[in-house]
């Protein structure tokens, strides 16, 4: 079974890998995304600081989304997502499979380059590590949730913009939590209870969301 | 009841218009929401009658 | 013309799951919960403008909650029962069920729309701001995009049928996130917010406030079910306008 797996993720990986590019955008998408933000509220390094983990929280909600396009509409377009779902596998161990894959090549990266973008902002140091390790534990949440968003949507015109519409919605207790785990750390305080619930979205999203996603796929693909 | 006056009652210690203006909305928003459910319904039932119509005349 | 088995149940009352058992019960019960309504407003009325008393912080402004609650129970119990059917019709594969789910959602948004309206004019003389960012009303407003979300996906979907299937799965997702939303929600805004007083807290409340808080909950909760009625027949016609029993009926 985790073969199954691993060869799921190892195939994603590979086809992401020959279009590096379509990556590549994703994160510089983040980076721009996060960028414009004190060209249009000023560089008062006090102000910045403060709004620094909404900032980059936010960013990285609007990135994942913007992702989320990949995921299953290549595979649908050109029959193997059919070809999965009539294979023997269990459907769920495919989704994961896929979706290991898919927050390899945006969470992660996302969460690397924020240590980066914690510099910008003049966050300190036990700020910065704190994002870090929200964004480890909530980019996962981003990936499963969105997931669910981007099985509805197969095949749909106009579904980029449909996506965002309904999966916003459902970002919001991750952002409250991931962005309120960096706040508490700036302000002194351990953010040990925000990064706990959010670990345990994450968790809880592992858990519940193969199934919504597997009936998802089932709707769309007929 | 405690309204001195149909004044008092309209003027609501001051902040008529919040309180007339809200039951106002709801009330505007049911009465559309009811009449545009009653031309649908009337459009669905034209609709039907002229495909009834279309399909009779195909038969003939 | 696709016929499914339908299991049996109790007192016969599958046979509401065909359309056109559904379409005729339909018309018949709407003008009793039409009047309900309207009866139960009117007393709600009486008892919120002439029974209540003037609030001892608040003035009389308050009476705005007769209104406002109701609409924003509406909006998240229309919510629950959206997703009830909707994951009913999904288990058992009921045309009905979905359908159904999906002629409660506009009614369902529409009193999300009405619980900010009305709180925004309740703030403005009471708090001094149209809108402050609480808990309970950035909750009522994502509850609304969810509610547009689940209307946006149906509406994008050519096959009723998998646009009906889709909206549901969309609609129990939501259900479950729903209590986590809130609960963050009010998490962030308690904690932004510091120690000041919650801007939606209701005045102490007398029990002839509760009461016709209570019966216009009820209004609502009636007018609702008249609404979604009246909507589902609508959507019945649309997408059975070929079949035999809907050209009887447009030409009866």
């Amino acid at each position: 079974m985790i073969g199954a797996l691993l060869a799921v993720v190892r195939r994603d990986l590979l086809l992401a890998m020959r279009q590096r590019g379509d990556v590549a955008n994703v994160l510089l998408f983040f980076v721009i995304v996060v960028t414009m933000v004190p060209l249009g509220v000023g560089p008062d390094r006090d102000m910045l600081r403060l709004i620094a983990p909404g900032v980059v929280w936010v960013a990285a909600l609007l990135s994942a989304i913007l992702s989320l396009g990949r995921l299953f509409a290549l595979d649908y377009a050109d029959g193997t997502l059919e070809q999965i779902m009539l294979s023997g596998q269990p459907l769920s161990l495919a989704v994961l499979g896929k979706i290991a894959a898919h927050w390899l090549m945006t969470g992660a990266p996302i969460t690397a380059l924020s240590v980066v973008l914690a510099m910008m902002f003049d966050m300190a140091a036990a700020p910065s590590a704190t994002l870090v390790a929200s964004l480890l534990l909530g980019t996962p949440s981003l990936s499963l949730i969105g997931a669910v968003g981007a099985a509805l949507t197969l095949g749909l015109r106009g579904a980029g913009v449909l996506v965002t519409l309904l999966v916003l919605p459902l970002y919001v207790p991750v952002l409250i939590f991931g962005a309120g785990a960096v706040d508490a750390s700036a302000g002194g305080v351990s953010p040990g209870a925000h990064l706990m619930l959010l670990g345990g979205l994450s968790l809880a999203a592992a858990a519940l969301a193969p199934w919504a996603i597997g009936a998802a796929l089932r709707v769309s693909v007929e | 009841m405690h309204w001195a006056s149909w004044q008092d009652f309209w003027a609501m210690g001051g902040s008529g218009r919040y309180v007339w203006g809200a039951y106002g909305l709801v009330a505007l928003a049911l009465a559309t929401e009811v009449m545009m459910l009653r031309a649908r319904v009337r459009r669905a039932r034209e609709m039907a009658r002229r495909t009834s119509d279309w399909s009779k005349k195909e038969t003939q | 013309m696709q016929t499914q088995a339908i299991r049996p149940l109790k007192f016969g009352l599958h046979r509401f799951a065909a359309p056109p058992e559904f379409y005729r019960l339909a018309g018949r019960l709407i003008p009793w919960f039409g009047s309900a309504a309207a009866l139960l407003a009117a007393a709600a009325l009486y008892l919120g403008f002439f029974v209540a008393p003037t609030d001892f912080q608040q003035g009389e402004v308050y009476r705005i909650i007769f209104i406002h609650v109701p609409a924003a129970w509406m909006a998240m119990f229309i919510y629950a029962v959206m997703a009830f059917w909707a994951g009913f019709g999904m288990a058992f594969n009921t045309r009905m069920s979905s359908m159904w789910a999906c002629a409660m959602a506009p009614t369902g948004a529409l009193m999300a729309f009405l619980a900010l309206w009305t709180g925004a004019l309740w703030g403005r003389p009471t708090w001094g701001a149209y809108w402050a960012w609480d808990g309970r009303m950035t909750s009522t407003l994502i509850l609304l995009f969810l509610y547009i979300g689940f209307m946006a996906l149906h509406g994008a979907i050519d096959d009723p049928r998998r646009a009906d299937r889709a909206a549901g799965v969309l609609a129990l997702v939501g259900v479950v996130n729903l209590p986590i939303i809130y609960f963050s929600v009010q998490w962030w805004n308690s904690l932004h917010q510091g120690a000041s007083v919650s801007l939606t807290r209701a005045p102490s409340m007398a029990v002839t406030m509760l009461e016709a808080m209570f019966v216009m909950t009820l209004a609502f909760w009636m007018y609702s079910i008249a609404a979604s009625l009246a909507r589902a027949r609508a959507i019945l016609l649309e997408r059975e306008k070929r079949s035999s029993w809907v050209q009887a009926v447009a030409q009866g």
